[in-house]
Order: C-alpha cells, then sequence, then structure tokens
C-alpha cells in the first residue's frame, strides 16, 4: 500500500471513530431537508417552491457552514501530530511530506464528500420522490453541480486549514486562525468589497470588479450554482453574474483554490523546525 | 566501513550554537552510548543522523549517503527511532497503532502481533493508547523501532518510566538486535547498568563532545583510580604498610584505591595475605568517568570565561576529598 493511501485510511477511520462523518452527514441531512420543504415558509408556503430557490438558499447555507466545519476537521492536522511527537516519528519513515500532507488531503476530503453526497444527496433524492409536477433531471443536474461544487469548496478549505496548521507551533494557535480565517471569508471579505464599491459610488473599475470574486472560494461556489439558473442573484453576486463567467472557468479558480493552499502548506511543512 | 560518521559538524539555530565541530562515527553492530546533560545536543545529534536536519557546516553520512537528501528514502526502512516523548495516537488501540506504523514501512499484520507479543503487549493490544502507562507506551515505541530488524536504531531515553523488570528486557533486545547486526545509538540519562551493553561512548557537553571512546580507553583516559575490596582477618596497620597504601574501612569490609599499573601487584599480595577471605575489584563506573568528563569541561570554560581565576589552586569543597577514594 502506498504511504499515502495509508495515511488517508488512517484519518478516514479516525473520522469515522471519532463520529466526525456520521455528525457532519446528520447536520447536513437535516438542514438540506429543511431548507427543501420548508425554505419558503417565510413568504407563507409549505413544500417544495423551486429547485432554483432551493439551491439558491442551500447555497447560502453551505458558505457558512461547510467551511467552518472544514476548517474545524483539519486545523489540527500537522501541529496536533507535532504536539503529539508523532510528526517527528513520521518524518523518519519512508515517507515524504508531501506524502503526508497528501494523504491527510484525501482521508479528510473523504469524510467531508462522502457526508455532503449523503446529506445534500438524501434532499435531492427526497424531492425527486415526494415533490410533484417537477422535472427529474433539472433536479438531478442541478443537485449535482452543487454536491460537485460543495465537495471542491471543503477541500479548498481543508488545504486552507494545513497552511495555517503546518505553520503555526501550537494548536490552539491553529483553532484561533481557523476561526480568524473563517470570519475573513465568509463575512469581511465580501462586506468590505461591498463597502469599497459603495464608498467609491461604483467608480470601481467595472472589470476588475468580478474578479475580486474569484477571490474568495466562498463567492466562486455561489457564482456556481447561480449559473446553473442563469437566474441573477443579489448584491455583490448580481454584479458578477451579469459578466461572463463560465462554469469551466469557475471549476479552475476553484482548483486553483486548492492546490495553491496545498503548495503553501508543503512549502510551510518543508519549512517547519522539527 | 562506518554506518554512519558525523565530520565536523556545526548546528546553529538563530545563531544559538548547539553542535561544535562534532566528529562522531559508529561500526556495523556496535552499541553506542550518546551521554551529555539536558540540551548537550544529544537530540540535536539523533535528528542530524535521522537527516530531520541539516549541519549548518560539516558533513553528516548515514549509510554512506547525505540523510537530508530525498533520496535517502529507501534507506528509511532500515533505521527505526524511538523518540523520547511520544503519545502516539490517543483513541488507536496499540494493535492499530503499530498496525499502522507497520503499513508505512509496508511490514505485515502478523509481524506486528508478533512484536506486540516479544514486547508483551499482547493483552493491552485491544485496548486504547491513552489507558497506556508511560513503560507501556515506551514498550510500543519500541516496536514501532523495530518493526523492520533495523540496520540503525536511535533510541531516545528508552528505559525512562520502566520498571526494573522492563529495563532488564528491554535491553535483551538490544543485545538480540546486536547480535544480528544491528548498530544502535542510545541516548540516556540513567547510567548505572547501560555501560556492559555499550562499545562506545560519546559524553557531550554544551555541543562539545567530552569523551569519546569504548569505556576501557576512556578509563585509561582518566586514569581514574580503581577500588579494591577485601575482607578478611588480620592487622589491618601492617598490611597497610607491606601494600604501601591507605587502607580504609567500611563496616566489615575494607578498600583501597590503586592504580592500573599497581592494581596487579597489589591483588596477588593480598590473595597471598592469610586470612584473607574475598577480594572484589571495581574500576571505574560509567557515572564516574561521566561526572569525571563533566567537571574537566566545566573546569574548562570557566578559566575561559574568567581568567581571573588561580588555575593551580581551584577552590576545593573539603567534602569531595573522601568521595573520590
Amino acid at each position: 500500500m502506498s504511504p499515502i493511501l495509508a495515511i488517508a485510511e488512517k484519518e478516514f477511520k479516525d473520522g469515522l471513530r471519532n463520529r466526525w462523518l456520521i455528525a457532519i452527514t446528520a447536520i447536513f441531512m437535516l438542514l438540506a431537508c429543511g431548507l427543501s420543504w420548508f425554505g419558503s415558509a417565510s413568504v407563507g408556503t409549505v413544500g417544495f417552491s423551486s429547485i432554483s430557490n432551493t439551491i439558491v438558499s442551500l447555497s447560502s447555507l453551505n458558505v457558512f457552514l461547510l467551511p467552518l466545519i472544514a476548517l474545524l476537521l483539519a486545523y489540527h492536522a500537522i501541529v496536533g501530530e507535532d504536539e503529539d511527537g508523532t510528526l517527528l516519528l513520521l518524518l523518519t519513515y519512508p515517507i515524504t511530506r508531501a506524502d503526508l500532507l497528501l494523504g491527510k488531503l484525501l482521508g479528510q476530503s473523504s469524510i467531508l464528500a462522502i457526508a455532503t453526497l449523503l446529506g445534500f444527496g438524501s434532499a435531492g433524492l427526497s424531492i425527486i420522490l415526494f415533490a410533484e409536477s417537477i422535472a427529474v433531471m433539472e433536479i438531478v443536474s442541478a443537485f449535482s453541480v452543487f454536491i460537485f461544487s460543495a465537495i471542491l469548496l471543503g477541500v479548498s478549505f481543508i488545504a486552507t486549514a494545513f497552511v495555517i496548521s503546518s505553520w503555526v507551533s501550537e494548536k490552539s494557535k491553529a483553532a484561533g486562525l481557523a476561526l480568524l480565517v473563517w470570519f475573513f471569508f465568509v463575512l469581511i471579505y465580501d462586506l468590505s468589497l461591498l463597502g469599497i464599491l459603495v464608498a467609491t459610488e461604483g467608480q470601481l473599475h467595472a472589470d476588475l470588479f468580478p474578479f475580486l470574486l474569484l477571490l474568495n472560494p466562498t463567492d466562486i461556489f455561489r457564482l456556481i450554482n447561480l449559473l446553473t439558473f442563469e437566474t441573477n442573484g443579489t448584491g455583490l453576486l448580481g454584479i458578477a453574474s451579469e459578466q461572463s463567467f463560465s462554469t469551466g472557468g469557475l471549476l479552475i479558480a476553484m482548483l486553483a483554490w486548492i492546490i495553491v493552499p496545498i503548495t503553501m502548506a508543503y512549502y510551510r511543512l518543508s519549512k517547519r523546525p522539527i | 566501513m562506518s554506518i554512519f560518521s558525523l565530520e565536523n559538524v556545526e548546528q546553529s539555530f538563530d545563531k544559538l550554537n548547539v553542535l561544535n565541530s562534532l566528529s562522531l562515527s559508529l561500526e556495523k553492530g556496535q552499541v553506542l552510548g550518546l551521554l551529555g546533560h539536558n540540551g548537550a545536543g544529544k537530540t540535536t545529534t539523533m535528528k542530524l543522523i535521522l537527516g530531520l536536519l541539516k549541519p549548518t557546516s560539516g558533513k553528516v553520512r548515514v549509510f554512506n549517503q547525505d540523510p537530508s537528501e530525498p533520496s535517502f528514502s529507501h534507506h528509511r526502512y532500515q533505521i527505526g527511532f524511538l523518540p523520547e516523548n511520544v503519545s502516539f495516537y490517543q483513541q488507536l488501540t496499540g494493535a492499530e497503532v503499530l498496525r499502522f506504523f507497520g503499513k508505512l514501512k509496508k511490514v505485515n499484520r502478523a509481524r506486528c502481533d508478533e512484536l506486540l507479543a516479544q514486547v508483551g503487549l499482547t493483552d493491552a493490544a485491544n485496548r486504547k493508547v491513552k489507558t497506556y502507562s508511560k513503560g507501556m507506551k515506551q514498550r510500543l515505541g519500541l516496536a514501532q523501532a523495530i518493526l523492520t530488524e533495523p540496520s540503525l536504531l536511535l533510541l531516545d531515553e528508552p528505559t525512562v518510566g520502566l520498571d526494573p523488570i522492563a529495563t532488564k528486557e528491554f535491553y535483551l533486545i538490544v543485545d538480540q538486535l546486536k547480535a544480528l547486526g544491528c548498530s544502535i545509538i542510545l541516548c540516556s540519562h540513567v547510567l548505572p547498568g547501560i555501560e556492559k551493553h555499550l562499545d562506545q561512548v560519546a559524553i557531550l557537553s554544551k555541543g562539545q563532545l567530552a569523551a569519546f571512546g569504548s569505556i576501557n580507553e576512556l578509563r585509561a583516559q582518566t586514569k581514574l583510580p580503581t577500588k579494591v575490596a577485601f575482607s578478611g582477618c588480620f592487622e589491618i596497620e601492617s598490611l597497610a604498610k607491606k601494600l604501601a597504601t591507605a587502607v580504609h574501612q567500611d563496616g566489615e569490609n575494607f578498600y583501597l584505591m590503586t592504580n592500573d599499573e599497581d592494581k596487579m601487584s597489589i591483588i596477588s599480595q593480598l590473595a597471598h595475605q592469610p586470612g584473607i577471605k574475598n577480594i572484589d575489584t571495581y574500576p571505574a563506573t560509567l557515572e564516574q568517568l561521566y561526572v569525571h568528563f563533566m567537571a574537566l569541561d566545566r573546569l574548562s570554560h570557566k578559566t575561559n570565561s574568567q581568567p581571573e581565576r588561580d588555575l593551580l589552586n581551584p577552590p576545593v569543597d573539603p567534602k569531595q576529598i573522601g568521595e573520590g577514594l
């Protein structure tokens, strides 16, 4: 067995053992089914409203929840091993630092991917089975894009957590930084962009602005799911959706949000004093 | 060919000099004891040999290759390491921990179970590591270090937390591995009892080699006296006069201190002494050698930093005069 697979297997089993997998799956399932069926309760109707409404509200929820879960799952990946003394030991084994990072990425991403697939997949399935007068193919494709992009979003935040984890020397610092990163990408970044836009009275270069959204993986995730319906988003995303982003281009941007952090994490790990 | 060698190795972290022109080497099948105070550079030396650190200057060779190079990786199957403080994976059982490390070294399950039995952990194999005592963790650590019957084994404070029987069993395993041709580096604070397992001793002090050689070589170097203890029925003062040395009494036994040149003649005279019942000789122990080299080293450091001190008449604690004998 290659060392990457051996490490991934251990991480995955850890996720089963400490009930992370089952807990995340349950949270996703509950929230996804709740939003799918009761999401329009505020406007006075109960039941499945429309696939576009469902996906948009699921995306808004996911943008908050998924990065937080991914960061919590992964923030101690390296610094935790260091504190237990096992990092020192592992590096004397016939494995490289890259094997260690990729194995952990693979194992923890599998946990998140399975939870996302089961949690949101079950919501999609419940709509197909119980909702009336629906286009099954439309729902399948919308949920496929949603689940796939959600997994990529989760992996990008796992990779980001690895950067923190291989950088800092204490687990508590890593936890604090992970929360800051979450706060920044989920709340601060969009608010700041909006603030700049208002302050400059929209004078910011119109071509530049949408690309600033690509600097935040949560915005890329929302754009991918908006594009599926060709509906106009609200707020910041409304401006961006006027631009001609293609789903393929956005997926590449998302992949960059995985590759760049994992490369940075590798760089920090190779410089880390052992 | 030596298993590993360090040539004029220097290591500094942020201007803090941890190792200074250190040269060491070890032949196949030998056991090297790496001794020194806390912060002397023992663990840094081990990390250099393991390729976890690159020396600031100097050369490190293990199996005739630079261990910090990526191409060294395949040699790592042949290296076992027991770190000083390792708590392993608390939520896994002992057997699961060993199997995980076994997978990384491509060792099968049967070998893992065999090793658990060898270190006496079979009964605790299915218990979580967080319930293990320090000694059990240490034994699990030893099991992972010898997964592949390594050719080079590095043990950092291996017997800390082990009871006397477990310590004895531990050294039994060390001797078995040595008989198989394994070279071993042993870092320890616990000096009594380890000297018979060591072929070479390196004493580090403040990042410098204070002494290096076999125990007998170090004894010859220090000229520390051998203690000859004996018992029997005789006139002690005339015996002392005959042997031309001071004889001390310790309860019902007598002892005298002698150097290597006079030792044999004194023993033979004692053996022919009417009324003698028993003779024991005690050459300087590893502990005494260690204390001697550390004191020498401290003296040289002091003279460097305080040149005004009277070198020829260093202050002597009157209590220590008797202690040397």
